[in-house]
């Protein structure tokens, strides 16, 4: 029976994680349309959600084209980076008290160490691609996302001492107790915030892609599924920072305390964390219709010089308060 | 550097309230945007009051326009009032400018709200005088050339167009 448990909550998660992508393709699209004044994709099926098909057939059907100039092993390895330490990131996020894949001691290190290897994906593919252009990009991820790197993981370091754990599960219990972490811990939940969206390379801080400086940054000669491997990491990345920042900041399938235990008792906790979830998405889109992009040079100093020594500041006081009080 | 914050917060406010506002946009095929009748869509050739056309070959369309897309030829008729042989304009090349309609000095040449043009062949984007030529007035209703130009054609002499004095007679000594 727990064996059974383990396998359908893998494979849920695994078709759930890519419907779920593909489902974002269109939603993003229909989403910007909508704060940009627009209507948006609608023509295919119901409320234009066809699209998601529609684009899974397009980049399935079309040539795979490996450039003769390339470094082809590289080339072919790079997209699939991506797709597999993310999905090997959904291996510790704790949808319920009881539904997780693995619940580790080490979960928010494995997370971390995960999106961590992606970037190989983004740096591998700007250097076998031999082109100008993706070599450009893959430098700058590199710089962008080692350096966030940083910040993201000592951003989560208050948290992990207030609930003096790395498991996530005990980290959302720990939440139940002392309520959502993004009120304790508002500037940890800021940086890892910034550092999220720079991990996973969305915009405002897409520097790698930049497509209006760089063609398409890393993944200019890309095409085909593997260009949409890429696109794929790219909205996994997006639902997993997603349920990272549910879990870790907004008490994950605890529903909000200030419900009457009516509410609580009635809505299974699955729906609070996927609604958190889905919210979380929506304002990662909100982000790309608002925020124009920063310079690069913008970018680095942005982070080491206001997000770092926000982060040690909000350690120190974190510990501070955790010795004497 | 916190006033540059607030003022990313307060976009983000600001874009997300546009998720309440009306599209912009329609949709095309089945709703058919409003256009002025101002818009510069496909060209047309018009005929003046009396349903002659307009169009004297004065080659001024040809002359203004940047892409050189408008070819006719002027010929004349047996009472020496000019019109275009042939006219030609190739809509392939054709910017919409508009220069062509603003250069013509009988209100011939307009440019219509309309821009549905598309063909599968090339050669049908070519448009012919018989193709170009309409059987109303289009925008300015009323205009007739002649009436106005001192030009002698048949049926109006000299002096006898609109707002036009009889010519002076230069050689006679009479005050």
């Amino acid at each position: 029976m727990e064996e059974l448990t383990i396998f359908l909550v893998i494979y849920g998660t695994l078709l759930g994680a890519f419907g779920a992508a593909a489902v974002l393709v269109w939603f993003e699209r229909r989403l910007l349309g909508f704060w940009q004044d627009r209507l948006g994709p609608n023509r295919v099926g119901p409320f234009g959600i066809g699209l998601a098909l529609a684009d899974v057939i397009k980049l399935l059907a079309k040539e795979d084209w490996v450039p003769p100039f390339s470094d082809r092993l590289v080339f072919i390895f790079a997209p699939t980076a991506v797709v597999i330490t993310m999905l090997l990131g959904f291996a510790v996020v704790p949808y319920t008290e009881h539904l997780f894949i693995a619940d580790l001691n080490i979960g928010l290190l494995f997370f971390l160490g995960m999106t961590s290897l992606a970037v190989y994906s983004v740096l591998l593919g700007g250097l076998g691609s031999h082109n100008k252009y993706a070599l450009l990009g893959g430098l700058r991820s590199a710089a962008q996302m080692v350096s966030y790197e940083v910040f993201m993981g000592l951003s989560l370091m208050g948290v992990v001492m207030i609930s003096g754990s790395f498991s996530l599960v005990d980290i959302v219990k720990t939440q139940a107790e002392n309520g959502w972490f993004v009120i304790s811990q508002f500037f940890g939940f800021i940086v890892f915030l910034m550092a999220g969206i720079a991990e996973s390379h969305r915009l405002p801080f897409d520097l790698p892609e930049a497509e209006h400086e760089l063609v398409a940054g890393f993944h200019t000669e890309y095409s085909g599924m593997k260009f949409g491997l890429f696109m794929l990491g790219e909205y996994l990345s997006l639902i997993l920072i997603s349920s990272m920042i549910t879990t870790i900041f907004f008490g994950g399938w605890l529903g909000p305390s200030f419900l009457p235990d009516l509410v609580l008792d009635f809505v299974p906790p699955i729906i609070w964390f996927f609604a958190k979830t889905g919210t979380c998405i929506c304002f990662f889109i909100l982000l790309r219709a608002a925020i124009p992009r920063p310079r690069y040079d913008q970018l680095m100093s942005f982070g080491w010089k206001l997000l770092l020594p926000l982060t040690l500041v909000n350690l120190l006081i974190t510990g501070a308060v955790l010795l004497w009080l | 550097m916190l006033k540059a914050i607030l003022s990313q917060i307060i976009s983000l406010y600001r874009i997300c309230l546009h998720l309440f506002a009306k599209a912009d946009t329609v949709q095309y095929p089945e709703e058919m945007p409003y256009l002025a009748p101002r818009y510069r869509g496909r060209i047309v050739l018009t005929r003046d009051p009396d349903g002659n056309e307009r169009c004297v070959a004065c080659n001024l369309c040809a002359v203004a326009c940047p892409v050189d897309c408008i070819a006719l030829q002027k010929t004349e008729d047996e009472h020496g009032r000019w019109y275009p042989e042939f006219f030609r304009i190739n809509f392939s090349r054709c910017i919409m400018c508009g220069m062509c309609e603003e250069a013509c000095p009988t209100y011939s040449i307009q440019l219509t709200p309309d821009f549905e043009m598309c063909e599968y062949d090339r050669q049908n984007m070519v448009y012919e005088k018989e193709h170009l030529l309409i059987s109303g007035q289009g925008k300015y209703p009323g205009y007739s050339f002649y009436n106005v130009a001192g030009k002698a054609i048949k049926d109006k002499d000299k002096g006898e167009a609109l707002n036009e004095a009889q010519p002076i007679d230069i050689k006679s000594l009479l005050p």
